[in-house]
């Protein structure tokens, strides 16, 4: 019994052990651990009894709660396939654990069971040594060993064991010792071990239950899982929730169920149950909807990117993707959705497409402009070779033409004469030709550079009409009409201007037989072509009431300009105008002028209308009308003559000044080319005070013409007498107008000195005078001159060498040249010769001009050869002076 | 008043005998224009200058061809320089004689040179005479307070 009290308390012991391994796995789940802990129970089980079966059984039902835990796992999670493959797997290892336990127990029963064995072995020995003794001693030792018996409980069990044993002995025995006490005593004794025994089973029955019932406490499967998924899910946690990640399970509806790092905004009521299309409105919400559909239908995950533009969330682009979910037996039963936000990626993607797009674009353009450069070098360098070569046939043609005009001045008779003309006029209209190509080229290779010089566009419009008159060889009415809000003076390329007007006029002219031809010019306000709106007309408005002073204003404005330019100032003025000034009065202008100099400059669109009422143009050739080398018919060509060229270089040309250049015509009714561009206007200077002037000059232009007759000796006379009146009568205008140039005479004859000085200061120029050759070459040596005038013939040098020597300067830098030709060479410092202008001699080419006496030895082409620019026949006249300086000094 | 009318007119006829009788061209008309208030006397001015300068080459040309062998070059650059101041003032008798004188000097004819050289001392001479009245006409109507009438 007292063992029995023993192994009890040992079972306690095993049973607190139990309760603290239970208690450990609260904290740290160490199932393997315990196993460990019922071997070590092993000593305290060695004599355990038999019934272990029923222990066996006992433990396999302890698997029933966990099935019913299983159940609400399932629940708990999901109905997918998934959901519970993972739950399985969890169960699987737990039922593993449960397993291993169970096997360990059953080889502890194992071990118990061979255990008592071995006991019972023993006691059967123990048994028979003591029967060998019963034998030995006989029935002296019985009442002892019952005595004992009493007291000694050890004595028991082999009796009890012997008891058991030996059923069959009791015959013998009963044979032998056939006493009622000695039965009675047995019976009792036995019954005593009997109890014993069953009160040890009973408890270790106990024991066992207990055991179980630990074991089902401590081995609960739904505290283990959730513990695992609790980690699980925490783990996740900290991944994911600072993740750009939202993920969500929808169901077969596409009904959120399940939303992870949803848009903070929104509560779990705004979206559980709820569909895309219900949460949110925008591009891509049907996109995404309509693709979670897709993947549910086919039952294949797939990946896309959306972009989505929604209220709540703007402008932002998600990578989605999208899972079916299956339930086990195999039908979608919703999907898995998982985004993430990628704007910025999809942002810097796009925009590394773009630039690569850019780039290709660039590449692709740059071998086009590479090919274009190509085309456009060997187009230059064809037109460069154009130019070059009209040039190359200008000069010795212009050597032809005027030894022709030389030799029509000698004595002939008729026939020669008649000759000579028709030379004469073909030479002058293949010059005309080769000029027309040369300006073309130069305007479409780009060498044409616009020059921005102060002009007057009456001074233009009256010269025009005045050489137009000059040269006309019908009876038609010439008129210029000019506004009087166009400014006296404006900025522009005025030889440019001057060569389309010209070009329209005589144009109208050739194409008119009776009646008018004229210039109307007037501002218009900015056309939509061009930009600077409105400007000058409101300063137009402002100025237009004051027109007390103005003609002094204009003067003394353009005296400051050229003062700023750093040239000359017009010296004659004051002597050269028509009314006196008091120096007071110039003063203050002055200072007025100079505050508005500070004025931006403003832009003037000035639109000027040549109309004729000649034969018109039929509207089918308007379209070609510009267009090179064409002509309305060749019928006209063959009438009128002429190269088809000078309306396309007057459209390039005004094309060229950013303007335009327009047309309109009626068939035997007349038509009118019309031009805009836009000049620049000095602020000061400004409108209409010479209005009167001018218009009584252009009356005197459109008088003249009618009475002009077609012979050529009284045209002359008639050229001269128009300039003369307005030149006379204007004369202000055109000193003030031009920047002076610094001109060089050289010239031996003293009275064509003073003739021709005198023609220059009528003219508002000053100039220098040398005597010879020599004295050119120093004279370009120590000054910069704009124009040299040089006569052919002279003393010590003639005109010639002189210009060779000047041009080899301006090609070379050095007058090793002229050194060589014996020209002592003296210091700019000291040369008495120069003004105050200390101006460095540049390597630009000065335009040289022969002056020759229309003598066989001073013959153009010689001129021309030894680099001289163009030439005037002698006696030098006011004309011939004006033209010169018209062509260098436009 | 009817003295200055008159002289005018007497002026105007007379520079139109000038011109008609081609003693002066247009470039003499250059020469008027030329003058103005700044420089009141100039054709004067240049006429002097020129008749100057004419007698000085004249004299040249005689020498050079008085002498044993004639310097044909030294008469012709001569030659040049009275073409060319004749042709600037507009004495256009006096040119067209220098241009045959030329012609002359080219072949090296001698003969031909001094009936030239004749020519051009007379027409000289003449156009001297000619311009000589004109400026006193001038001044005796700038004299009686008129002004010089401009030719048409």
């Amino acid at each position: 019994m007292d063992k029995v009290d023993l192994s009890e308390s040992k079972f306690n012991k095993m049973e607190n052990n139990q309760i603290d391994q239970i208690e450990d796995m609260d904290t740290e789940v160490v199932p393997s651990m315990w196993p460990e802990d019922i071997d070590s129970e092993k000593p305290y089980n060695v004599e355990k009894p038999g019934g272990d079966q029923d222990m066996l059984e006992e433990v396999t039902i302890v698997e029933e709660p966990s099935i019913i835990d299983f159940r609400r796992l399932i629940e708990l999670t999901s109905y997918t396939d998934k959901g519970s493959s993972q739950l399985a797997y969890l169960v699987k290892q737990w039922e593993y654990q449960q397993v291993t336990a169970v096997r360990l127990l059953r080889e502890e029963l194992d071990i118990l069971s061979q255990q008592r064995q071995e006991v019972e072995l023993k006691k059967l020995e123990i048994l028979e040594k003591f029967r060998f003794e019963e034998e030995g001693y006989g029935g002296d030792k019985r009442p002892i060993s019952i005595l004992d018996e009493v007291i000694d409980i050890y004595q028991d069990l082999p009796r009890r064991k012997k008891d058991f044993i030996t059923p069959n002995k009791k015959v013998e025995i009963d044979a032998e010792y056939d006493t009622v006490a000695y039965w009675k005593q047995r019976a009792i004794h036995l019954e005593k071990l009997l109890e014993a025994s069953i009160q040890r089973e009973q408890s270790l029955i106990e024991k066992l239950q207990e055991s179980v019932k630990n074991l089902e406490r401590q081995s609960s499967p739904v505290e283990e899982l959730s513990q695992i998924l609790k980690r699980a899910d925490n783990f996740l946690h900290f991944i994911l929730q600072n993740a750009p990640v939202v993920m969500g399970h929808q169901d077969k509806e596409l009904r959120y169920r399940f939303i992870y790092n949803h848009f903070p905004s929104l509560q779990g009521e705004d979206i559980l149950g709820k569909t895309d299309m219900e949460i949110f409105t925008g591009a891509g919400v049907k996109e995404s909807q309509d693709f979670k559909r897709e993947v549910l239908e086919k039952g294949l995950p797939a990946k896309r990117e959306i972009t989505f533009e929604t209220e709540l969330f703007g402008l932002k682009t998600f990578l989605i993707y999208v899972e079916p979910v299956f339930s086990k037996s195999g039908e979608t039963i919703g999907i898995n959705y998982m985004g993430m936000d990628v704007t910025d990626q999809v942002r810097k993607r796009e925009k590394m497409a773009k630039l690569r797009e850019e780039i290709a674009v660039q590449k692709a353009k740059e071998t086009e402009l590479n090919k274009t450069i190509h085309i456009t070098e060997e187009t230059m360098r064809a037109k460069q070779m154009l130019a070059t070569m009209s040039h190359e046939i200008r000069s010795p043609l212009s050597g032809v033409v005027s030894m022709a005009e030389i030799l029509s001045t000698t004595n002939l008779d008729r026939e020669q004469r008649q000759l000579l003309n028709v030379m004469i006029s073909s030479g002058d209209l293949v010059l005309q030709l080769i000029n027309d190509i040369l300006d073309l080229s130069k305007v479409e290779s780009g060498v044409m550079k616009l020059e921005a010089t102060k002009f007057h566009p009456r001074e233009v419009v009256k010269h025009v009409l005045q050489t137009a008159a000059a040269s006309l060889q019908k009876i038609l009415i010439l008129e210029g009409r000019i506004s009087d809000d166009v400014p006296i003076e404006v900025i522009g390329d005025v030889l440019r201007i001057r060569q389309i007007l010209t070009n329209l006029i005589s144009n109208a002219i050739k194409f008119t037989h009776e009646g008018k031809v004229g210039i109307n010019l007037y501002v218009v306000p900015d056309p939509c072509f061009g930009k600077a709106e409105g400007n000058h007309q409101k300063s137009s408005v402002g100025r237009s009431t004051t027109n007390v002073s103005k003609e002094d204003k204009c003067t003394l404005a353009s005296q400051t300009n050229n003062d700023q330019n750093g040239s000359h100032t017009p010296r004659q003025n004051h002597s050269l105008d028509d009314e006196p000034r008091t120096p007071a009065r110039n003063e203050n202008t002055m200072e007025g002028d100079k505050q508005e100099d500070q004025l931006p400059e403003t832009v003037v669109w000035l639109c000027c209308d040549v109309y004729d009422t000649g034969i018109g143009i039929p509207e089918n050739a308007l379209p070609t009308l510009f267009k090179k080398y064409m002509q309305v018919s060749a019928d006209h060509a063959r009438k009128y003559g002429g190269t088809g060229l000078g309306l396309a270089i007057c459209k390039q040309l005004v094309e060229l000044m950013g303007g335009r250049l327009t047309v309109s015509s009626r068939v035997n009714c007349g038509s009118t080319f019309t031009f805009v561009s836009p000049y620049k206007v000095s602020p000061m200077c400004d409108s209409s005070d010479d209005a009167d002037e001018l218009s009584e000059c252009s009356r005197e232009a459109d008088a003249r013409p009618k009475t002009s007759e077609p012979k050529g000796s009284s045209q002359a006379q008639e050229k001269s007498e128009i300039s003369s009146q307005c030149t006379t009568g204007n004369s202000p205008q055109v000193q003030t107008s031009k920047l002076q140039p610094k001109i060089l005479l050289v010239e031996d004859n003293k009275i064509n000195v003073m003739v021709t000085r005198s023609m220059m200061k009528q003219l508002g120029h000053s100039m220098d005078v040398v005597n010879n050759g020599v004295e050119a070459v120093r004279a370009v040596q120590c000054n910069c001159y704009d124009l040299i005038l040089m006569d052919v013939c002279m003393p010590v040098m003639d005109g010639l060498q002189a210009t060779r020597l000047i041009r080899s300067f301006e090609a070379t830098g050095s007058w090793d040249a002229a050194i060589k030709a014996g020209i002592e060479l003296c210091l700019p410092s000291s040369n008495s010769l120069q003004d105050t202008q200390g101006s460095m001699p540049s390597t630009k080419r000065t335009p040289i001009i022969a002056m020759t006496a229309n003598s066989l030895s001073e013959s153009a082409e010689e001129c021309y050869a030894n680099g001289m620019d163009s030439f005037i026949s002698k006696p030098v006249t006011f004309q011939k002076i004006k033209e010169c300086f018209e062509q260098y000094f436009p | 008043m009817d003295v200055i009318v008159q002289l005018q007119r007497q002026i105007v006829d007379f520079t139109a005998s000038l011109y008609r009788e081609g003693y002066v061209d247009d470039q003499f008309t250059q020469l008027q224009k030329l003058q103005d208030e700044s420089s009141p006397d100039f054709v004067m001015e240049v006429a002097s200058l020129f008749f100057v300068d004419c007698e000085k080459l004249v004299n040249n040309m005689a020498r050079a061809l008085e002498l044993q062998a004639v310097d044909f070059k030294q008469v012709d650059s001569h030659v040049h320089q009275l073409k060319g101041s004749s042709s600037s003032v507009g004495a256009a008798r006096i040119k067209n004689a220098c241009i045959a004188f030329r012609t002359y000097c080219e072949s090296q004819d001698r003969e031909g040179c001094l009936r030239c050289l004749q020519l051009v001392n007379h027409e000289y001479a003449q156009l001297k005479i000619k311009l000589q009245t004109l400026f006193r006409l001038e001044q005796q109507i700038v004299a009686a307070g008129g002004t010089i009438p401009v030719l048409q």
